[in-house]
């Protein structure tokens, strides 16, 4: 199974998406802003970073690339497509996803493992989770915020189309993980930059097209993840999004 | 040539954080009759004149769909203004 990644100037994460895609069995392909080919591929990661140094707003001029046409034909065909973080902001742009994402609450960049929980384990990207499941996943933003009109946060909530929440930390080991201490500047322990109820990553009407702003792309292998009670930078919670999708594929 | 000028801002009620920062240091050095600060954006599109009804739809069409996110943001104004009306002056610019 073919997904591809594509890099924007200024992408950030597109070489730790390929990597993620080739730990989870399938086969990354390098796809191009500037031009109209995707490549034959059967996913699309859109990654994180500052494309067009978040001139605008951020996602906003990567929205008009032109190998966005051919993306947002690839959704209307069912085509599952992930964007983390910067690509998140690109698919609300593109209005394949709703809301935006706005300045953090605290007005400050975060960089933190952080705890989520599933709340839609029926996606292409997460059906090898459990609803209910508490994960780690880096989150690193400045404009995490996410934000909707109330008629869009009654659909999303209404509809399942939330895929994960920012949660409160996962006890392992009598160890709280993935949370930061209260009190800091317009920081709760849970909800990490105001997003509204605190939503971390949402999908579309047929679960094929995911935002999400951690970054499961850097949780994928010991060493280099998150931290974890078991060990420094051992988690690997991220790896399951790309097994989601490459099953989701095969059974396609 | 003609220049339109496009002015958003975030929608009132809004989570303005670099708002909040500016009044915050605003009542630090001693302005304290301001009470709130609200940043946003003006935009200066330089046209090929004279300005149409065509091309005011067509900036007006842009503004929202490009400058401006309906989601967070309202545009605010629209207007026409002349290059001489838009100050230049103490601009210096390196070769």
């Amino acid at each position: 199974m073919k997904i591809g990644v594509v890099t924007f100037p200024g992408s950030l994460d597109d070489r730790d998406a390929h990597r993620a895609i080739r730990l989870a069995g399938g086969e990354s392909v390098a796809l191009w802003h500037a031009e109209h080919d995707l490549r034959g591929v059967d996913a699309l990661v859109l990654p994180g970073g500052f494309s067009y140094g978040d001139y605008l707003r951020a996602g906003a001029l990567a929205s008009l690339s032109p190998i966005m046409a051919e993306i947002i034909d690839a959704a209307r065909r069912g085509v599952p497509i992930l964007g983390v973080c910067n690509g998140f902001q690109m698919l609300t742009e593109a209005h394949l996803l709703p809301g935006a994402l706005i300045r953090n609450r605290g007005g400050t960049f975060l960089r933190r493992d952080q705890c989520v929980r599933i709340d839609n384990a029926t996606t292409s990207w997460t059906s090898q989770f459990v609803d209910g499941e508490e994960i780690i996943l880096p989150l690193k933003s400045g404009e995490g915020c996410f934000t909707a009109s109330a008629e869009d946060v009654k659909r999303l909530e209404g509809e399942g189309e939330v895929v994960c929440r920012y949660f409160a930390g996962k006890l392992i080991a009598g160890k709280l993980v993935g949370s930061i201490p209260t009190g800091q500047a317009g920081q709760s322990g849970v909800n990490p930059n105001g997003s509204v109820n605190n939503i971390a990553g949402i999908t579309n009407s047929r679960g094929t097209v995911v935002g999400l702003m951690p970054h499961p792309e850097h949780a994928v292998e010991r060493g280099f993840g998150p931290d974890t009670p078991d060990a420094m930078r051992a988690g690997v919670d991220g790896l399951t999004f790309f097994t989601s999708v490459l099953s989701a594929l095969a059974a396609a | 040539m003609p220049t339109i000028v496009v002015d958003v801002m975030p929608k009132v009620g809004l989570l303005d954080p670099a708002g909040v920062a500016i009044a915050v240091a605003l009542q630090r050095v001693g302005a304290p009759n301001v009470t709130d600060v609200r940043l946003g954006k003006r935009f200066e599109l330089a046209v090929e004149g004279p300005v149409s009804n065509d091309m005011m739809e067509q900036v007006r069409h842009i503004a929202h769909t490009l400058l401006s996110n309906s989601v967070v943001d309202d545009v605010v104004d629209i207007r026409v203004a002349h290059t001489a009306d838009i100050p230049r002056e103490g601009l210096t610019v390196g070769q």
